[in-house]
């Protein structure tokens, strides 16, 4: 080896500047930069941190986190002050969820801007504490009554749970609606080398929510209790003034209107990152801490002369259907991908929304589909990049 | 001069139930107080009473079944200057009975106003937690068995500064009210009435019923807790003043000190007891890596009940970002006890002949493929205490590996270390150098 030179470390002319922390402090001091200031959480594996470092630094910035008797404490609390005016942050992991489900459904009722961490762990039930898996994939799409959409993001990196937690703090106020940062212990715990200009992005500027309204895919404008405005808030069926109602035209505007409001919007909301390679026969997608071993094994298979290309999802909900038929179609626009592999630590919670997308689109467009393969694995041990080195065509 | 805080809705409510009449008292005792209906918040539940909040000028909050405290504790924490007067039901204290406890206990500062009327009016009469023993009800066909929750003297005995039980046909429930609402505290008042639904025509129940029962159950009406308490909300922001206009959770930045010529990943396993200091010695070596140019990733494992077994920590120093963190065999492996044995059995079967081993000496007889190093700090004169021992052969195994200079493990201490703990670190990294001499003289053929 050269020997060990001394001296400030430069890259391009600009001194480096590092951070060793793990996903949980990334996402603290995310949403404290979105300028979260209200905090209601309940002890969980692996999601404790979250709370630990709330209780700390929230009295700091002049905001309140309090630890409530139970999660559905934890999530009423958060909506109860959401409506209040603070920003709401929640942090549980998947037997939380479950507490949080009806409350779940009351926010997107009453289209409260909130967001909730997620940091899954192994299995049904108690499953395994700190075990990392990503089996809540759906569960966080489908996981209250009625089956309205939500978002959910999913940082692959300690500097991408920074980013996504700034992200999903504006989506939830834009959108007036719950948004999921859908997180697992090995992110979360883990500590990893965070380079300064990658996470240190300030929020951008925020005026005091204000929304049009009008149109059935539109957003309400917001009113805190407390402001100039007498508010009132229903997880009823409700008119736009939020007085119970059972008219069919109103009720299905409002039910139209809840849907619509993320879906015709998809377009804007969808996140991902293609590392796309002309020449390469399979596309890699995956997410979380999954994605960064196919990030890996893209490294190693193109240093070896094999061309690959690879989607990292970071919206997981709304799907990025444009990223991945752009994946798809290659760089040049015309069909050169003959194989997807989706890798996730579940049995093919994700792939069955690439498989919706992509055969959608193959039939629409009399296209041979390609082959969609998974890996999945259920053992709490990681996806290696071998692994993925082993499904390239 | 506010003379109403009604709108002009009418009431929904059957011909008789007393919902109408404890709302009209709420009227009166807004009028009486006079609050700005846009800094009063009325929290509503589910149940014929959770529709009362559509009858007022003031915030309406209607959630779901039982949840109207857990509500109004957020809007409460959120904004302490707030009023939050909570309607909820009998059967609302029963599935959101945590909550009612929990915000008495912590006096925060909401006005509960239980609609008791012993039964599930909007379900079809099912009996709650209040219903009478004896009651029929469609849930009780022979007869309610279960013993009635008594309300007020729960929440007063946990902790709220008010607490008063009377009926909706009281003359002085509104100034009741009045009373409650204008305190700082926790109040909740248990107001009887009648459900002409169900649980009159069920049980021939009427309002002079009311008392009989009460006297029965040996229920003490009026005030049973009447004293105002540090109230929560106020409470916890008065307790977090002193942090206020801190940094929050700033970034400790670290600059590279130097480059490291390390030209591919390195990865580690440090593994040794609970309580053995082997993930604070990781981050260290992590930090050390930063400072020297590296990218450093670490992951630890332990058991749930932190303070036994084993305690292990994963480590990858590359010169490039770090992308997958599995370490299945580690190019070094540091085993400071016999709990980390068991925990690092298959890293040590993973590892190969050109691989690191650094034991201490009561494991020196394991059996590995890799070279093994026997690190005795005892025969170097160094009194490595249990918990001292991870960072000392820690040290002693980056000397010896020549990643990167140990000046920079020494930075790191002094980064997140103060005073005599970071010079007893300090005074181990250095006696390392002994222990490490001599374990590599001993060990050569």
């Amino acid at each position: 080896m050269a020997p060990y030179t001394r001296g400030k470390c430069e890259v391009h002319g600009v001194r480096v500047m590092r951070e060793f922390i793990d996903g949980a402090t990334a996402i603290a001091r995310g949403a404290l930069d979105a300028g979260c200031s209200f905090f209601a959480g309940y002890p969980i594996s692996p999601a404790t941190p979250l709370l630990l470092h709330m209780i700390r630094e929230l009295p700091k910035v002049g905001g309140v986190a309090v630890q409530a008797e139970d999660e559905i404490a934890s999530i009423s609390m958060c909506i109860g002050a959401a409506m209040a005016g603070a920003r709401a942050l929640t942090a549980t992991s998947g037997p939380g969820i479950s507490l949080y489900s009806e409350n779940i459904g009351l926010a997107i009722m009453g289209e409260v801007p909130l967001v909730i961490v997620d940091a899954q762990r192994m299995g049904p039930a108690t499953g395994g504490a700190t075990t990392p898996a990503q089996g809540d994939v759906q569960f966080v799409r489908w996981g209250t009554s009625g089956g309205y959409p939500i978002i959910a993001l999913a940082p692959s990196s300690v500097a991408e749970c920074y980013g996504l937690t700034l992200r999903a703090f504006e989506l939830a106020e834009h959108f007036r609606v719950p948004v999921f940062v859908l997180t697992d212990k090995e992110v979360i715990l883990s500590m990893a080398t965070v380079e300064r200009s990658s996470h240190e992005t300030p929020g951008p500027e925020r005026a005091t929510p204000h929304y049009a309204i009008g149109r059935v895919d539109g957003l309400p404008p917001f009113s805190p209790y407390g402001g100039p405005r007498v508010a009132r808030f229903t997880g009823s069926s409700h008119d736009e003034r939020g007085f119970l109602t059972k008219d069919p035209a109103q009720v299905g505007r409002l039910n139209e209107h809840l849907w619509r409001k993320i879906e015709d919007h998809a377009a804007e909301i969808e996140l991902a990152r293609a590392d796309l390679q002309e020449g390469a026969k399979t596309l890699l997608i995956s997410y979380g801490v999954t994605a960064r071993a196919m990030a890996e094994a893209v490294r190693s298979l193109r240093a070896a002369g094999r061309p690959v290309s690879a989607l990292t999802v970071h919206s997981l909900w709304p799907v990025p259907e444009n990223a991945i038929l752009d994946a798809v179609r290659g760089p040049d626009c015309h069909t050169a991908i003959e194989r997807i592999v989706v890798a996730e630590l579940n049995l093919g919670d994700f792939r069955r929304e690439v498989e919706r997308v992509v055969y959608r689109w193959a039939a629409q467009t009399r296209r041979p589909a390609p082959e969609i393969a998974g890996i999945h694995r259920l053992d709490g041990e990681l996806i290696t990049p071998q692994q993925f080195v082993q499904t390239i065509l | 001069m506010l003379e109403t805080y009604r709108n002009e809705s009418d009431y929904p409510f059957c011909p008789g139930c007393g919902h109408g009449l404890i709302l009209n008292s709420l009227n009166q005792a807004l009028v009486k107080l006079q609050l700005d209906p846009t800094r009063t918040v009325l929290v509503t539940d589910i149940g014929c009473h959770g529709l009362g909040d559509q009858y007022f000028v003031t915030n309406a909050f209607h959630g779901l079944h039982g949840r109207s405290v857990a509500y109004a504790s957020g809007i409460k924490l959120a904004n302490p200057d707030l009023k939050v007067i909570v309607l909820i039901g009998d059967g609302g204290t029963g599935i959101g009975g945590a909550h009612l406890l929990n915000a008495a206990r912590r006096n925060i500062g909401l006005s509960v106003l239980v609609f008791n009327n012993f039964n599930f009016g909007m379900t079809g009469g099912e009996h709650s937690v209040t219903t009478p023993e004896g009651a029929i009800t469609a849930t009780t066909r022979a007869g309610n068995l279960e013993r009635p929750l008594d309300l007020c003297a729960t929440v007063a005995v946990n902790g709220a500064g008010l607490a008063w039980r009377g009926t909706a046909f009281d003359r002085d429930l509104a100034d009741v009210m009045a009373e409650a609402i204008e305190s700082e505290s926790f109040a909740l008042l248990d107001i009887w009435e009648l459900c002409t639904a169900y649980f009159v025509t069920d049980n021939d129940f009427s309002r002079k019923s009311l008392s009989e029962v009460r006297e029965r159950l040996g229920m003490q009406v009026g005030w049973l807790a009447r004293a105002e308490r540090p109230e929560f909300s106020r409470a916890l922001r008065a307790a977090g003043a002193a942090q206020a206009g801190q940094p929050a959770l700033r970034p400790a930045a670290i600059e590279p000190l130097g480059v490291s010529p390390l030209d591919r990943e390195f990865r580690m396993v440090i593994a040794g007891s609970a309580g053995g200091k082997v993930r604070s010695s990781a981050r260290l070596v992590g930090e050390a890596a930063l400072l020297s140019g590296l990218f450093a990733a670490q992951q630890d494992d332990y058991p749930v009940t932190v303070q036994t077994g084993h305690s292990l920590s994963e480590l990858i120093l590359s010169p490039r970002e770090i992308l997958f963190t599995g370490v299945s065999r580690p190019d070094a492996l540091i085993v400071a006890s016999e709990d980390g044995l068991r925990a690092a059995r298959r890293y040590l079967e993973a590892q190969s002949p050109e691989d690191w081993l650094y034991v201490s000496p009561e494991l020196s007889g394991v059996e590995s493929r890799a070279r093994k190093v026997v690190l005795d700090f005892e025969a170097a004169g160094l009194r490595a205490g249990r918990k001292a021992r991870a960072l000392a052969m820690v040290a002693a195994a980056l000397r010896h590996l020549d990643l990167f200079p140990l000046a920079m493990l020494e930075e790191a201490i002094w980064r997140s270390q103060r005073g005599s703990v970071a010079e007893a670190s300090l005074k181990l990294v250095a006696a390392s150098a002994t222990a490490i001499t001599e374990a590599i003289t001993s060990a050569k053929p």
